[in-house]
């Protein structure tokens, strides 16, 4: 068995920009619903700018644009050209990474990321509005879906297979921390005695940024408190886009390289460190030590992580 | 004018050919819409393969799907016989030129081959002199390109022996057909081609430096911007052997290695598909991106092998080819099995005198060009084009080659309007190892899709068909 280290460094990333471009879809999702709400249900301008915070483009938005809208922030996250992140740029470099590994994927996973780039150019040839957003989004989650599925059904479980969970894997916790990373303040304790519908809303969104409003009354039989959304996103591993689940994983894929190739380094010791830290604390300790430093140093550690598989194997 | 063709099917005339005659039974009871249908479902089929994998560059590129012909060639297992033998020695003779001219040039000192066209050639490769090769194999890979004139006569067109492509239409075209006629191969017995790529693996296998060993070999591309991109991705999925990219590999110790996921892994053997001038910046083309700085050093210690060698284009020129018939017999003493066509070498006075006297009637080529180029068609010329011609002629003419112009076979072929002859000509494909001659019975076969036409060249209209050997 022999995978180049080319072809595993584009299986990674292909994966990771396919799982981008889903977090992205959703993120919009989350800010389009908020700001449709009225005013005083929090109904804010503000949720496009954390929109834009969260996909971690402020810097590029500003130099792209003078003024948040709506419009734009649509735009500029759903079809700019300029934007590396944008849903269409995101499935663009996915393509490119896997037209040039063709041989590596199967021919399901080739027809749905080259399907979606063929869809994508229609939406970048007719351009995104607010009323068309709900649409776009449906299409670029179901991207997302489609790809994952068919590596999940038609891949042989050899080490390609296990780098493209990891791509996926660690794109997935960097998004839902920085969701984290953006919106903690909602979440702290002193704002829960403010209470009331407008936190409400905001919380709500956050589980749905990773679609899990569901899950979570599924998982707490309670109202949404701050508390547990952030228990949910960070600690719970039945929640496939926890901090905790995406460890859980990368750690398997990890062993299962560690394995097939008789040797370990870095990588298996860094993930496996991680994951024990999340398995060893509770949210009230994360809530103790600061829930935002908690996040920062996740942030770090992962990317950390994605530095070690790279240098391991990648390079 | 060109003389009348001769019909793969049909003869000069005299009705039905045997090899033809079950195709030809089909052909009549078929309705007109089963084969339309057939057309169209064999156009679907393509565009899917199409977008699965023939991904070139950009969007019009990718479009540009190769025309297939649904009406199989056939050719009868006697004619293949004798063609085989024809083509093992033929490309036994390329190969023991090259290891001539990059050993003691016999062949120059015997007066056969002048010494400039090798040491003058564009392809001559300095760096190739003593250099001992793996059971001396050169050109592992040949792509013969011959035309029929009759029922005995084929003629060489052309020797390909650096990186010849097309055998994925070959297997392509084939598996296509299965899917689209299996009653047609219940009818008859038709020679498979699917053993190509093992034949092809154990072929780079045999000539890999070390013995005894698990050899590694590898398909080195250009990358996926190249145009026969596709075919190399596909080759090397049917091989089951590392598509590799100049920047996959690098030369440590004068052994080649691939950087994998567990660490560099030795590389024996690299099926290249690179031309020589980008191999290796170090040694050629210092501007060279795609290929690996020190391959020629580790190649000149023998610790790797590549097919085919570097250095094989001498032998694919068309001076060359003229020669060939010549270095049939020098090596081989045996008298050549297929005929070049009759060739003109414009660099000899009376050949000169006689081609001036006949460009009307000639095709003129010159010696390195390919792909139609610098070339004159005199039958379509009008007189001031082939005066212009002469001039050019008369100023280089060591330049230039000229032959008459063939009347290259026909087979049926089906058109907008029915079934029509179309003229055809065929690559097969012929793998030396450093144990044997292995060539699938089969090949490609390019079909001029307009009528009258002579050009199967795919950028000119040309198409594609499956070629069937029948069983004797």
């Amino acid at each position: 068995m022999t995978l180049l280290s080319r072809t595993a460094d584009n299986l990674f990333w292909m994966a990771r920009y396919m799982e981008r471009a889903d977090s992205v879809a959703r993120i919009l999702d989350a800010a389009y619903r908020l700001s449709s709400l009225p005013t005083a249900y929090g109904g804010l301008t503000s949720e496009w700018d954390s929109a834009i915070a969260t996909a971690g483009c402020t810097a590029a938005y500003a130099a792209a644009h003078e003024k948040v809208t709506p419009e734009a922030v649509v735009h500029f996250l759903a079809v700019s050209p300029e934007n590396p992140s944008s849903i269409r740029r995101c499935l663009e470099i996915a393509r490119a990474n896997a037209r040039a590994e063709r041989t590596a994927l199967t021919i399901e996973m080739w027809e749905a990321i080259n399907d979606s780039y063929l869809t994508m150019q229609g939406w970048v040839d007719r351009g995104v509005s607010l009323a068309d957003l709900p649409r776009f989004l449906a299409f670029a989650k179901e991207a997302a879906l489609r790809f994952d599925g068919s590596a999940h059904r038609t891949m042989l479980r050899t080490d390609a297979f296990w780098f493209t969970c990891l791509g996926l894997c660690t794109e997935r916790a960097d998004n839902t921390a920085r969701i984290l990373d953006v919106k903690y303040h909602v979440l702290l304790p002193d704002h829960a005695r403010v209470g009331g519908g407008l936190d409400y809303y905001q919380w709500a969104s956050i589980l749905r940024s990773v679609s899990a409003l569901t899950s979570y009354r599924w998982v707490y039989r309670d109202s949404v408190k701050p508390w547990l959304v952030a228990d949910l996103l960070i600690l719970k591993e039945d929640m496939p886009r926890s901090l905790a689940a995406c460890y859980r994983s990368i750690n398997g894929y990890l062993d299962e390289l560690s394995t097939a190739y008789g040797w370990q380094g870095n990588s298996q010791r860094l993930a496996r460190s991680v994951h024990m830290r999340l398995g060893n604390t509770s949210i009230e300790t994360i809530f103790q030590s600061g829930l935002h430093e908690f996040v920062e140093s996740f942030l770090a550690q992962n990317n950390e992580l994605g530095a070690a598989i790279a240098e391991q194997y990648l390079s | 004018m060109t003389p009348r063709a001769f019909d793969e099917m049909g003869g000069f005339g005299e009705g039905c050919r045997p090899c033809y005659a079950a195709l030809k039974r089909w052909l009549d009871e078929a309705p007109a819409e089963l084969l339309d249908q057939r057309r169209k479902e064999a156009e679907l089929l393509f565009r899917r393969i199409g977008i699965t994998f023939a991904v070139y560059g950009e969007q019009a590129a990718q479009e540009r799907l190769i025309p297939f012909d649904i009406i199989p060639r056939v050719i009868a297992g006697n004619e293949w016989r004798k063609l085989s033998h024809g083509l093992e020695q033929r490309v036994k003779a390329l190969n023991a030129l090259l290891k001539d001219v990059y050993g003691h040039r016999e062949i120059v000192r015997a007066g056969v081959v002048p010494e400039e066209l090798i040491l003058c050639n564009p392809y001559f490769r300095p760096e190739m002199a003593q250099l001992r090769l793996a059971g001396d194999i050169y050109v592992a890979i040949a792509g013969i390109d011959v035309v029929r004139v009759d029922a005995d006569t084929f003629y060489v067109l052309e020797d390909n022996a650096r990186t010849p492509s097309g055998v994925s239409y070959m297997l392509e075209n084939r598996e296509a057909m299965i899917r689209l006629f299996p009653e047609l191969f219940s009818r008859q017995s038709i020679a498979p081609v699917d053993g190509y790529p093992d034949e092809l693996l154990a072929t780079l296998h045999s000539i890999a430096p070390r013995r005894g060993e698990e050899s590694c070999v590898v398909l080195l591309t250009p990358g996926p911007y190249n145009s026969a991109y596709y075919e190399h991705s596909f080759l090397a999925d049917k091989l089951g052997v590392e598509l590799v990219e100049g920047r996959d590999l690098f030369v440590r110790d004068e052994t080649v290695f691939m950087r994998t996921t567990q660490g560099p892994k030795r590389v024996d053997v690299i099926y290249s598909r690179i031309d020589d001038d980008f191999l290796d910046p170090l040694a050629f083309r210092p501007d060279s991106v795609l290929g690996v700085p020190g391959l020629m050093l580790a190649y000149r210690a023998g610790n790797v092998s590549l097919a085919n060698a570097v250095g094989t284009g001498v032998a694919d020129d068309k001076a060359i080819y003229s020669y060939m018939p010549e270095i049939v017999r020098f090596y081989l003493g045996e008298e050549p099995i297929l005929q070049n066509v009759p060739t003109w070498r414009c660099r000899e006075p009376e050949a000169l005198a006689y081609v001036l006297d006949h460009l009307g009637d000639l095709v003129v080529k010159e010696v390195n060009g390919s792909g139609g180029y610098g070339m004159l068609v005199g039958p379509a010329a009008d007189a001031a084009t082939r005066r212009l011609f002469a001039e050019k002629l008369k100023r280089r003419p060591d330049n230039f080659i000229a032959q008459p112009t063939l009347a290259l076979s026909t087979c049926p072929t089906f058109v907008g309007s029915g079934i029509a002859p179309r003229h055809v000509d065929l690559r097969p494909f012929v793998l030396t190892g450093a144990d044997k001659v292995r060539i699938v019975p089969g090949g490609l076969t390019r079909v001029a899709l307009v009528e009258g036409s002579l050009v199967v060249n795919s950028s000119q209209g040309g198409g594609t068909k499956d070629t069937w050997i029948l069983g004797e």
